[in-house]
């Protein structure tokens, strides 16, 4: 549309779903299989319409369920093909059982999630509790703060998941609503850069090659299930090097460089708030009135849930005083938020570590306002200067 | 980083608030500004209440909450008076743009807002005239550019083309800019 | 069987890459009784070669007969016995 910025391309305006719709089209994958729930209805609707107008060679497989989806992608995916797809909420939660299939099978599908609640009350708006639920399947999480990381993050999860270093899923997650549908400025890359930079697929035992027979998904009974699980855990650990390599090169071609975490303001920061998705782009305003306010504040954003970033946040937090950390899903019954849980086990060897508190807040769609992120970081500031945590879980924007 | 401009669209499903305000991001676009256009998320029923956001801005905009306080507040559809609260958290020197069919200070007697700026335009009669239906969007765009300086007539003009330009005929996108300029130029400050 | 893989050594996802491999797995001590063909009755129909749902039944292509059983791979389930029209198949207890 408008003018040329950066290194190439164009600035669109677009919301979540428009953008990753373009991606995909530039990427123009094998197969796609879907079925669409809102918030992620636009998204696969925009890309029939690429492929109607015959802008991609994609086939596209209308499924009646996500169930039979993933099981689509799964089977074009072992096939040989390059496959993507998209869903939300309670459509991850009928995928459930597929994604570990996905995972264990080493499938490179990338998949879009537009994070909604999972209900019950029923609830169509933004909360983590998809893709946090899916948070053991196997896959590589990867999350996005707007539109264009929502973009740059689902053309960096073909060449990741494809990798044959990896060779996994990887779901690409945005907010619901907050960054699904709002449109925003969007610079996307030429086609041909895109296409270059995913490259041709090469895939690694594919059930097409008929002269080189293979078997997916045998029965594995005690005899051998315990050691493929063991692969697998190494598998997705090894993928550190990868998706950091990936995001580096991206960077390359877009001027947009992207890491495991990244951080705002946190050089000198005393008290850390961590947060993943839209909410980091809210957190960093927090941070810079805090900032002309004299506070040492930052933030800590998870761009990469899974694999567990573990050793960069040790890292990142370690000589910090003092972290909040916002939880935008509940894992009822337990010791706090999943990311509290992952963040407190990853600090509880560290020899100096900070006081740690965590927030639940947003369920539901429920608005995340500057000042709640604020009250967090100042809540933070307060337990450490008494020196004692009298509540560890804390809720924002909830009435009581 | 400054706070963004922002302007809150009240409008019934139907009515193409969403459509104004992703007409606006466009044209915004073309300005090499910085910006958002966001429905109030939800199932769209037509008739109820319904409304979108806009924030502008000349640097990049991270905040992700919904708008709050807004600057300017545009009223798509002169029923709503009674129906909503559009003052809700509208500074002092607010701004307020209506399709309403009277002059500005009728509509200050009716809100009790004193303060600020109050633009009225009869969006509704002009597009009957025009369109031969009541199709407030576009005429209220060329309105709100009577006071909102970021963004220029003409580029939001070609916004219009631009996203009509695969849905509508050629007529019908002219017969809306002509709507669109006519509001602009009828429409009352005070 | 021989000695098992340590997880280091396994294919990604645990695909099996060589076709047929099944054929190393004998099943041929699940057997209590064996079967056998007495071949001045058999008629050389071939109903025990379609019936046999593990592929135990050993017949010659080129002459069109049947010509004997794989007892490595015959799970002694007795289809082939009670499926043959000339009564030809008699299922003997394994010792």
């Amino acid at each position: 549309m408008a003018k040329v910025m950066g290194l190439t391309g164009k600035v669109m305006g677009l919301n979540g779903n428009a953008a990753v719709a373009y991606a995909m089209k530039q990427i123009n994958p094998d197969v796609i299989a879907a079925y669409p729930i809102t918030p992620q209805t636009d998204c696969v609707e925009r890309f029939a319409e690429y492929v109607s107008e015959g802008l991609v060679n994609t086939q596209f497989v209308t499924v009646e369920s996500e169930h039979s989806a993933m099981s689509a992608c799964i089977g074009a995916a072992a096939a040989g093909g390059r496959v993507m797809t998209a869903t939300a909420a309670n459509g991850l939660a009928l995928m459930w059982e597929m994604l570990y299939i996905a995972s264990s099978m080493r499938l490179p599908i990338v998949m879009m999630v537009t994070n909604r609640a999972l209900s019950g009350n029923i609830n169509i708006h933004c909360d983590h509790s998809d893709t946090m639920g899916a948070r053991d399947a196997g896959w590589i999480q990867l999350f996005s703060e707007n539109a264009q990381e929502a973009y740059d993050n689902i053309i960096q999860a073909v060449k990741i998941a494809e990798d044959l270093e990896v060779r996994l899923p990887v779901m690409v997650t945005q907010d619901g609503f907050i960054i699904s549908h709002a449109v925003e400025q969007v610079k996307v890359l030429d086609d041909d850069l895109v296409q270059e930079f995913v490259g041709a697929y090469k895939p690694a035992y594919p059930l097409l090659d008929v002269t080189h027979p293979v078997t997916y998904g045998p029965l594995d009974l005690f005899d051998y299930y315990f050691e493929h699980k063991r692969s697998q855990i190494e598998a997705i650990d090894n993928c550190f090097p990868v998706i950091r390599r990936v995001g580096e090169e991206f960077g390359k071609i877009s001027g947009r460089k992207y890491d495991l975490l990244e951080t705002y303001k946190l050089e000198d920061a005393e008290y850390v708030v961590v947060a993943l998705g839209s909410t980091c782009g809210t957190a960093k305003e927090a941070v810079n009135l805090l900032r002309e306010k004299g506070k040492k504040v930052g933030l800590l954003k998870i761009r990469c849930f899974r694999p567990f970033p573990k050793e960069e946040i040790i890292k990142a937090l370690v000589p910090r005083r003092g972290v909040a950390v916002l939880d935008r899903s509940v894992s009822f019954g337990g010791f706090g938020g999943p990311v509290f849980t992952e963040i407190r086990s990853a600090l509880c060897d560290a020899p100096a570590r900070p006081f740690i508190i965590d927030f639940f807040y947003g369920l539901g769609g429920r608005d995340i306002y500057v000042e709640d992120i604020e009250k967090a970081l100042l809540q933070i500031e307060d337990v450490v200067q008494k020196g004692q945590v009298d509540q560890y879980i804390g809720y924002l924007g909830l009435r009581e | 980083m400054t706070k963004p401009l922002e302007i809150r669209w009240h409008g019934r499903g139907g009515q193409g608030v969403v459509t104004a305000s992703r007409i606006l991001a466009e044209a915004l676009l073309r300005e090499g500004k910085y910006f958002q256009a966001f429905p109030e998320y939800g199932p769209e029923r037509m008739g109820a209440p319904v409304k979108a956001y806009n924030r502008v801005s000349s640097t990049p905009i991270n905040i992700h909450s919904g708008v709050t306080n807004p600057e300017i507040v545009v009223v798509v559809d002169p029923t709503l008076f009674g129906a909503v609260n559009v003052l809700e958290g509208l500074g002092n020197d607010g701004i307020i743009v209506a399709n309403f069919p009277e002059p500005p200070a009728k509509l200050r007697e009716l809100l009790g807002f004193t303060t600020g700026t109050v633009v009225t335009v009869d969006a509704s009669s002009i597009s009957r005239e025009i369109l031969g239906r009541v199709v407030v969007n576009t005429p209220m765009l060329g309105t709100l550019c009577r006071v909102f300086q970021e963004v220029r007539i003409d580029t939001v003009l070609e916004a219009v083309r631009s996203q009509f330009g695969e849905k509508l005929r050629p007529e019908v996108i002219e017969k809306n800019l002509t709507c669109l300029k006519r509001a602009h130029e009828e429409a009352q400050v005070g | 069987m021989s000695k098992l893989k340590g997880w280091k050594e396994l294919t990604p996802g645990g695909i099996i890459t060589e076709a047929g491999n099944a054929r190393e797995y004998k099943t041929g001590d699940w057997r209590t009784e064996r079967p056998q063909v007495n071949k001045e009755k058999c008629i050389n129909c071939l109903f025990c070669w379609a019936y046999c749902p593990d592929a135990s039944v050993i017949v010659d292509a080129d002459k069109g007969v049947m010509v004997g059983f794989d007892y490595d791979h015959c799970k002694g389930c007795g289809i082939c016995a009670s499926t043959c029209p000339a009564k030809a198949i008699d299922m003997i207890p394994e010792r």
